[in-house]
């Protein structure tokens, strides 16, 4: 559906209704775009004292002072990469799975119902995800999962010292439950979109079902499933209220998964309205703007792998 | 014959490995499905024990006391949605015809760019937005920057459905309203939108139910309030946010009003999700016939 260019010649406003429709049209689209530079523009303006006072060694310093002001981004750049790496592997893991079973092995009467279910899941609030994460995944970490995984690998520092519930760990497991819906739902779109063609001259050469999936259909459409998992990746990397009320909320940088950490969504959540000195405020919002730049870059890489394999449609 | 016999044991192989995958696969598949039962399942059977009238209509109690409700709550995130929507749909609207009528160049192409980036944000850096925009120079927290916040949340999917809607109705049916005289005006907003609607008005709900249970922006923006407050100009109680407060306090009364929370937003969201799906498929017939 584009536009051909004697539709342009009929689009042409002429009489003075047009002209103020027109003028009405231009001016929410420019308004549209005006927010959207403005977002960006106060983001570095109200981090800008911090800009200069820190200047670029705020994104390695790892100490977060407000009573001398003295303040380093580096343990919740640390927690929000670590929560989001383990959400990404599980999420991927998982997501993809389901996907390539919805996409060609489910039956009609299964995989309708299974797909409504997790997308159902995408759309419940966050902040319910954070309420179970924190009464019943958090207990369940302290008490099962975590010394289980203390029994087994205990030897790694990753899983060594307390473990409170609360922490890394607890984190990324409920930022992968919150983005495999996210994986599964575009990762499923791309592997339907592949050509039967390629499905049939694998079963043709003689593959099963599943060799036909995996080594044929999946490579196919890798940049698709990739570009959804880097979009998944963008979220877990914002994603504020569920991670903050089960990461423990402290900002150093350790070694155990169980240990309590900080996200640079989760410290603006906590200290944001606590904040009393007009340069902690500011170092703040340098946080924002960090997570806004890293979320737009991974949000243009997915976007970009995704649109290169479904055509110009719109994620 | 030894050859064949080879093959044979090799193809049972190759149909075991495809088995299993096939049983992996599936069980990933209901993992992801179950985790939403489990979670609903909680929700639902914490938060059906806090439900009752009270809950629905009263303010909250202080602690210690018992009963009280989320009355003001739900009545802030009414109206914090209600002026969201206000804003955002004239907006989303304006800038989707832009985009359907004048789809190519690179002023529309920026623009759509502009649009995916805001689709990315993370909502918390939106509410520090809304926060230097709203409320740092006023001096106070306002329901009102919740409002701006949520609509700048909402526009993303606004903007881009109503320009594939608008894009999707036949060209036919344009040039047909232009030959019988109508001005392109006319045209657009008497034809060719009331066509588009049911699409449009499924982005809408699905906008809805993506910022009604948001949180983090309200932190700074809305921030909360115990009393019935109906002035956008002041801090307001939005529900998202009293399950968030009431959760991470340590009293188990709160604790379980905040179930009873979750299960409201739960249940909103669920209607407004099902509510667009059903939208969707009228949108779809109307488009077929």
């Amino acid at each position: 559906m584009t536009v051909g260019p004697q539709f342009r010649r009929v689009a042409r406003f002429v009489s003075p209704a047009d002209r103020g429709f027109a003028a009405v049209v231009y001016g929410g689209s420019i308004l549209f775009a005006l927010l959207i530079i403005g977002l960006f523009v106060e983001l570095v303006l109200g981090s800008w004292p911090s800009i200069v006072a820190f200047g670029p060694s705020f994104i390695w310093k790892s100490s977060w002072d407000p009573i001398t002001s003295n303040f380093g981004a580096l343990p919740m750049i640390f927690g929000t990469v670590m929560t989001s790496l383990i959400a990404i592997v599980l999420a991927a893991f998982i997501g993809i799975m389901a996907a390539v079973f919805l996409a060609d092995f489910a039956p009609r009467w299964l995989g309708q119902p299974l797909s409504f279910l997790i997308e159902l899941l995408a759309a419940v609030p966050s902040v319910v995800y954070g309420l179970w994460g924190l009464f019943v995944l958090a207990p369940f970490m302290r008490t099962a999962i975590g010394p289980a995984l203390q029994h087994v690998l205990g030897w790694m520092p990753l899983f060594s010292g307390p473990i409170y519930g609360g922490g890394l760990l607890t984190g990324g497991i409920i930022l992968a439950l919150m983005i495999v819906p996210t994986v599964t739902a575009i990762s499923r779109d791309v592997l339907v979109a592949i050509p039967r063609d390629l499905r049939e001259a694998s079963m043709a050469l003689g593959s099963t079902k599943w060799e036909t999936a995996i080594r044929v259909v999946l490579p196919a459409a890798r940049v698709g499933v990739f570009g959804a998992c880097v979009l998944a990746l963008g979220r877990a990397l914002g994603e504020t209220i569920a991670v903050t009320m089960v990461i423990g909320n402290r900002p150093e940088i350790s070694a155990s998964l169980f240990a309590p950490s900080y996200t640079l969504a989760s410290v603006i959540a906590n200290e944001f309205t606590e904040a009393t000195t007009s340069i902690y405020i500011s170092a703040l919002i340098e946080l924002g703007l960090i997570l806004f730049l890293v979320s737009m870059a991974v949000n243009a890489v997915a976007r970009f792998m995704i649109w290169s394999v479904r055509g110009s449609e719109r994620v | 014959m030894a050859q064949s016999a080879f093959k044979r044991r090799n193809l049972a192989r190759r149909r075991i490995v495809g088995g299993l995958g096939v049983g992996l696969a599936l069980v990933c598949a209901i993992i992801g499905a179950a985790c939403l039962l489990i979670i609903l399942g909680y929700v639902i059977v914490q938060g059906a024990g806090a439900l009752n009238r009270d809950f629905l209509t009263q303010l909250p109690h202080p602690v210690g006391v018992p009963g009280g409700g989320v009355g003001n709550g739900i009545l802030g995130t009414f109206i914090i949605l209600g002026i969201a929507t206000a804003m955002a749909v004239p907006i989303g609207l304006l800038t989707g015809i832009y985009l359907s009528l004048f789809g190519r160049g690179p002023i529309p192409e920026a623009l759509r760019f502009l649009s995916d980036v805001l689709s990315g944000v993370p909502s918390i850096a939106i509410g520090l937005f809304a926060y230097a925009v709203l409320v740092a120079p006023f001096k106070h927290f306002s329901a009102f920057s919740a409002s701006f916040a949520f609509m700048m949340l909402m526009l993303p999917l606004l903007v881009r459905t109503s320009e594939q809607a608008i894009r999707s109705v036949p060209q036919t049916v344009r040039e047909g309203a232009l030959a019988l005289g109508m001005s392109n005006f006319r045209a657009t907003v008497r034809i060719v939108i009331p066509t588009a609607m049911p699409a449009i008005v499924t982005a809408l709900l699905l906008a809805i139910a993506r910022v009604i249970g948001e949180t983090a922006p309200l932190l700074f923006t809305a921030f909360g309030s115990q009393f019935w407050e109906s002035n956008p100009n002041r801090p307001m109680a939005v529900l998202a946010l009293q399950v968030f407060t009431y959760a991470i306090s340590p009293y188990p009364s709160w604790q379980a009003q905040a179930w009873g929370g979750a299960l409201l937003l739960i249940g909103a969201v669920f209607v407004l999700s099902l509510g667009a799906r059903l939208m969707l498929r009228r949108a779809m017939r109307g488009l077929e016939a």
